[in-house]
């Protein structure tokens, strides 16, 4: 991949979004505005996760790319082989073994570590952005912490609908200033936030902004004191591993439409699987 | 400090203004535009004092500033100069004007309370009646919503509106409703002091009554301090103890309600009263 510059974008580019994330982290939680480049995918695609990951991403590196728990969907092949051929990182589907870990909408259910990165692929960066459609007042209301608006779409929920009825997208607030947005990611992996031992680092291409949370931060999220937060549980374990710990996906079986769930995260389900002696191919890609 | 607040060389001017400006405008040019560099001087030379439970008046004209005294006050708008102290903050010792906007912002959400002439302005119509009382709440940091409804139901008893229909969107109400919901959500966290922009004007006169009663009981009760601007010398007369009066932006005459009405001093006041119905 001679053709390109190393990691794809130039060096003025993976600079500029070093700095940005570098002052993402020193505020948690606070949008930063960077100038997003034009990516090889199309804008709301993962362009914001995919800079970010470029500009962070160096030789030693191992990478892992997730889509929605998944190694094997499209999306996550093709940004995984872009990465990985521009900037010559070995790949693996592993959790553990991977330095980088490039994800839209899960936190993977192993825990991460101190040396690794989790990036997020960001669509709406602006938790504000459903009570107040413009940009100007929006940043006046972080910078006041005026988020009694957002509050009280929560309590109409809870009158309305007997509780909280956000169910991805959950606002949360991060080391007890700025409420951010933790990316569509299932409440379920909310708490994982939470005095992390990793960095999570967001990226929202359309939108042009850089946020982060980094290790060991205080997020909580929104709750009332007789509403608390709660998570998506589940009566049944996963039909595949038969693990009860982990975030469930449904699906239906094409030929009798039977509902079933299995582990969102495939590969960690896998590896449970492998535990268990089945015979699992770790890792399979659609095109070899 | 004695006072509940004080305000002193309040201005507020809108453009960009020149040396001439406070010369030429005022009720003896009759006019609150500068001939010179066409600055509108909406309110200058402000100074007043409200007392611990009392109730002040401020009456005037359509644009002789009332208004925008009170919307200073409350921090909608950035006066041009003045200072404005508030015996409940911090022993009245800051200049509020000089507070970051967040201190302002806790001033205005646990010290203030303010009823706008235009429910639209002081209720968001998309929201629940208990939703908008629950936003002064939550402002204030009250996150239970157990004790927040409990709160908003003892409100809307006291407002008279029926608690079946808390849960309503006041885009619904009639114009007094949405009035009396206004008012419960100024009231919501008993703030010090309350601040009345032509509540009843618009409402036909029966409601009038109605918000104007409430309005006495609130203050009767509670011993808050108000600040009630109206152009109508009866709703001054009916709830104020002292009374300002304003043209073109600056204070003509100041006093008892009574004296006020009985024996005004200065010819414009003569001319409002006289044209009491």
């Amino acid at each position: 991949m001679s053709a390109y510059n190393y990691a794809f974008l130039d060096e003025n580019t993976k600079k500029e979004i070093r700095r940005k994330t570098l002052k993402a982290i020193a505020i948690p939680g606070y949008q930063v505005p960077f100038g997003s480049r034009e990516m090889p995918i199309a804008r709301g695609w993962g362009t914001g996760g995919l800079q970010v990951t470029l500009s962070v991403i160096g030789k030693q590196d191992i990478l892992k790319v997730i889509d929605q728990g998944n190694d094997d969907s499209v999306n996550a092949c093709n940004l995984r082989d872009l990465i990985s051929s521009t900037s010559e990182v070995a790949t693996t589907t592993d959790t553990l073994e991977a330095t980088i870990i490039q994800t839209r909408h899960r936190i993977p259910e192993e825990k991460m570590q101190a040396h690794q990165i989790l990036v997020f692929q960001v669509p709406m960066p602006e938790v504000l952005r459903t009570v107040e459609p413009s940009e100007q007042e929006t940043r006046r209301m972080h910078g006041e912490r005026d988020y009694s608006r957002l509050w009280v779409q929560l309590y109409e929920d809870i009158v309305q609908h007997g509780e909280i009825r956000i169910s991805y997208d959950y606002p949360v607030l991060v080391n007890g200033h700025y409420i951010c947005d933790p990316s569509p990611i299932p409440r379920f992996d909310v708490p994982k936030l939470h005095q992390a031992e990793t960095l999570f680092l967001f990226g929202a291409g359309r939108e042009k902004r850089i946020y982060a949370i980094p290790p060991h931060t205080d997020v909580v999220p929104l709750q009332f004191e007789d509403y608390p937060f709660t998570v998506e549980s589940y009566d049944q374990g996963c039909e595949k591993c038969g693990c009860t710990t982990s975030y469930l996906e449904e699906s239906f079986d094409r030929v009798d439409g039977a509902r079933h769930y299995y582990c969102s995260d495939t590969s960690f389900c896998g590896k449970k699987q492998v535990e268990q002696g089945e015979l699992v191919q770790m890792g399979a890609n659609w095109h070899g | 400090m004695d006072e509940m607040l004080s305000v002193r060389q309040l201005m507020k001017t809108y453009g960009k203004g020149c040396p001439a400006c406070l010369d030429l405008t005022g009720p003896d040019h009759g006019r609150n535009m500068c001939p010179v560099c066409g600055t509108i001087v909406a309110c200058a030379d402000v100074s007043l004092d409200v007392y611990p439970g009392e109730v002040l008046g401020i009456v005037g004209e359509s644009g002789s500033g009332k208004s925008t005294l009170v919307k200073t006050l409350y921090f909608d708008e950035e006066p041009t100069a003045g200072e404005f102290y508030l015996r409940s903050y911090e022993d009245g010792v800051p200049n509020l004007y000089d507070l970051s906007s967040r201190k302002k912002r806790w001033v205005r959400n646990h010290q203030m309370g303010m009823v706008y002439q235009n429910p639209h302005l002081g209720l968001r119509l998309d929201h629940s009646a208990g939703g908008n009382i629950a936003e002064k709440l939550l402002m204030a940091g009250n996150y239970h919503v157990g004790s927040i409804r409990e709160r908003a139901v003892q409100l809307l008893e006291k407002t008279d509106i029926p608690i079946t229909r808390m849960d309503d969107l006041p885009r619904y109400f009639s114009g007094g409703m949405q009035q009396r919901v206004q008012i419960s959500k100024a009231m919501a966290n008993n703030p010090p002091l309350l601040l009345l922009d032509e509540v009843t004007t618009g409402l036909d006169v029966s409601v009038q009554a109605n918000v104007l009663d409430l309005i006495r009981e609130i203050q009767r009760e509670l011993g808050v301090s108000m600040i009630v601007v109206s152009h109508d010398f009866s709703v001054i007369r009916m709830l104020t103890n002292r009374t300002i009066v304003m043209k073109n932006g600056r204070i003509v005459e100041q006093g008892l309600t009574d004296q006020i009405m009985e024996d005004p001093q200065h010819a414009y006041t003569q001319l409002l009263i006289n044209s009491l119905l």
